[in-house]
């Protein structure tokens, strides 16, 4: 009997139109990288749902912990001279 | 925090309708019932290629060939949707098919039905996927992140098949007589066990309560099987088709539909295997799993052979 | 006004490339829920449907160049097997996955070429077909020559069984490029594909897959052909009794 494998995870980035973001579809399983992409059309974009795709071994990601959101996240939020609306610009356009 | 404040804490958030995710902090048993839902539901999807697989060689026109390929083909692909999710949990697509394969791990009892004629895709698609777009668009409300995101895609993606399966009824109820006589016997076989599919009435739901209160469920069981017969009794008298329950009757009062006895003794019986087709399902299954062995092997002692030449050089 | 003997030329030549993609289809279609991995059913799947697809409007185009109101389903459910015009590597039977995988890449490499061709038909419905075929095609040939390669040299059993699908098939290649006189007329008449070019192309690709996948190209093999005429290996009656037997039951039906 052979060994039991259904080949190493893969995470799935659809780019859903020229020039947007990529966006996380999904996972497929494929033995090496060509095959992950190629599985990654068949899987997520079976109704035209992608101008590119990227596949990433799902080991290779990093991911903070929901223990960490309030040490990552919560600083920035008191930080409101990030934002163009903190400023007066008395009659003046800056469109 | 101990466990009681941190199941506490768990229980709060999901009062709130807070989404889990997948690094959250969860008690053990929601990850058990949700592996156990998931993979179920996984298992179901992939089972459920085979009755319709059935008759795509033998559609009878090559627009409905097409159609039925690229249905079971989703299947597949939901199957696949929802294994993703799953492993999120901790849990490898191995230890899940392997539960699977071994008949540790259940699927759902309708795909143990024969497709005995053309028909029946129809009833497949308007009835068995009918109840399932029911069930899951509760499911998408769920609290799990991964789960309720997979339903969502495959709720979108589920509404092709519903239609088409009620458009071959429909075509079959407006052609000869042979026709429509194999569109009422398919809907008469099929819809008891569509019925089923909701699982058993409340009371005797063992597992309800606690899905319920981790808002896993979001309606019981009764909820939705209900919510299904309301919706699909004017769909059946649209076309003329009959529903094999002369209890059916619609209360004016409370505005659903009155519904006969489900036979739980069949349901029991399918359950445990001894459905019509529960063992060439399994078989088919197995049969699949271990003549892609070698195909699976072949491929990933390649992409070895690639990996160790890369470190050489 | 075309002349009666250039239409029967031309609806033949359509029956050749439609009943290739239908018949391959078919034999697809029969995987879908038994694949070695469900990645795999939807990747095979996903191929039968581009086939079906160029099948039916292929046949199509075939009942309007006959001029007898045949519609797709009439050409595809009640022909019988002397009337198909696919190639005889198309109805081969599934095999293994590898034997699938094999028939796959040759045949794909063969319809890329020839789908290539024909985008240059001076027939605008055939050179358009072509041109959305094309690239359904340079997908089937990617996937299928990979996993010629990782099969044909993946472990020793999967070599070994490369090795036996190729033995298998092989001799149904040469059908491949066997012109007769409507290929003759029709790439004179700049509608057709010369198959003497799409020959080169096709060993050119299989020569370089087949090392890549350390698999040796058979040499002095003998060729079994015949397509042309509709002369078949006992399998495609197999897959039209399946095929067409529901149609059949209930002539004049509708689905």
């Amino acid at each position: 009997m052979t060994k039991e494998t259904q080949w190493p995870l893969w995470e799935v980035f659809l780019q859903k139109k020229f020039g947007v973001p990529f966006e996380h579809a999904g996972n497929v399983h494929a033995p090496d990288k060509e095959m992950a992409l190629q599985n990654a059309r068949d899987v997520y974009s079976r109704r035209n749902e992608a101008t590119c795709i990227w596949v990433v071994p799902s080991e290779a990601i990093a991911s903070s912990s929901p223990e960490d959101a309030g040490s990552f996240f919560d600083p920035a939020n008191d930080k409101i001279y990030r934002h163009p609306n903190f400023y007066k610009t008395p009659g003046a356009s800056f469109e | 925090m101990n466990q009681q404040e941190l199941e506490k804490k768990f229980q709060d958030r999901i009062d709130k309708g807070e989404i889990i995710e997948p690094k959250d902090w969860m008690p053990e048993q929601y990850r058990k019932q949700l592996i156990r839902m998931m993979s179920q539901h996984a298992h179901s999807e992939v089972v459920g290629m085979l009755p319709e697989g059935n008759w795509i060689t033998r559609a009878p026109s090559l627009r409905r060939k097409a159609v039925l390929l690229a249905k079971v083909q989703d299947e597949g692909g939901h199957g696949l949707y929802i294994y993703s999710g799953a492993e999120t949990l901790d849990i490898s697509r191995e230890e899940m098919v392997g539960e699977f394969l071994s008949g540790k791990a259940k699927y759902s009892s309708i795909f143990n039905y024969p497709t005995l004629s053309w028909a029946d895709m129809g009833a497949i698609g308007w009835l068995v996927d009918g109840a399932a777009i029911v069930n899951q668009t509760a499911l998408a409300k769920c609290s799990y992140g991964p789960y309720a995101r997979a339903m969502v895609r495959i709720c979108k993606e589920e509404n092709f098949h519903h239609k088409q399966g009620y458009e071959i009824l429909a075509t079959l109820m407006k052609g000869t007589k042979e026709q429509r006589e194999m569109a009422q016997d398919s809907v008469s076989r099929f819809w008891w066990p569509s019925l089923m599919m909701f699982g058993p009435h409340d009371k005797d739901s063992p597992h309800s309560s606690d899905l319920l209160r981790w808002k896993v469920k979001l309606f019981s069981n009764d909820t939705l099987r209900q919510r299904f017969i309301d919706r699909t009794i004017p769909q059946a008298e649209n076309i003329g088709i009959e529903i094999p329950d002369p209890a059916l009757k619609w209360n004016e009062e409370t505005r659903h539909y009155e519904h006969g006895e489900i036979d739980w003794n069949e349901f029991k019986n399918v359950i445990s295997g001894r459905g019509i087709c529960n063992k060439e399902r399994m078989k088919a299954r197995r049969k699949a799993h271990e003549d892609g062995a070698w195909v699976r092997e072949a491929a990933e002692a390649y992409a070895q052979k690639k990996v160790s030449k890369a470190v050489a050089v | 006004m075309m002349d009666t003997n250039h239409n029967k030329n031309l609806f033949d030549y359509c029956l050749r490339i439609a009943d290739t993609s239908l018949v391959l289809g078919q034999r697809l279609g029969e995987w879908c829920g038994h694949a070695p991995i469900l990645e795999e059913d939807i990747a095979l799947t996903n191929i039968s449907l581009d086939l079906i697809g160029q099948a039916r409007m292929l046949l199509e185009y075939a009942g309007q160049v006959e001029g007898k109101g045949r519609t797709e389903d009439d050409l595809a459910y009640f022909r019988g097997e002397r009337e198909f015009r696919n190639l005889l590597l198309a109805e081969q039977p599934n095999g293994d996955f590898g034997q699938t995988i094999m028939r796959q890449f040759l045949l794909s490499t063969y319809q890329y070429y020839f789908f290539t061709g024909l985008t240059k038909s001076s027939d605008t419905t055939l050179s358009a077909l072509a041109e959305k075929s094309v690239k359904e095609v340079a997908y089937h040939v990617r996937h299928s020559s990979e996993w010629v390669k990782r099969l044909g040299s993946g472990t020793p059993e999967s070599h070994q069984r490369m090795m036996n699908a190729v033995d298998e098939l092989w001799m149904y290649t040469g059908d491949l490029f066997d012109a007769d006189q409507t290929d003759a007329e029709l790439t004179a008449a700049g509608i057709g594909v010369d198959l003497s070019q799409v020959k080169l192309q096709w060993e050119n690709k299989v020569n370089e897959i087949f090392a890549e996948a350390t698999l040796p190209v058979p040499q002095n093999i003998y060729f079994i052909k015949g397509s042309r005429e509709g002369k078949h290996t006992e399998h495609l009656g197999h897959l039209l009794a399946e095929m067409q037997s529901l149609a059949r039951a209930f002539p004049g039906a509708g689905w």
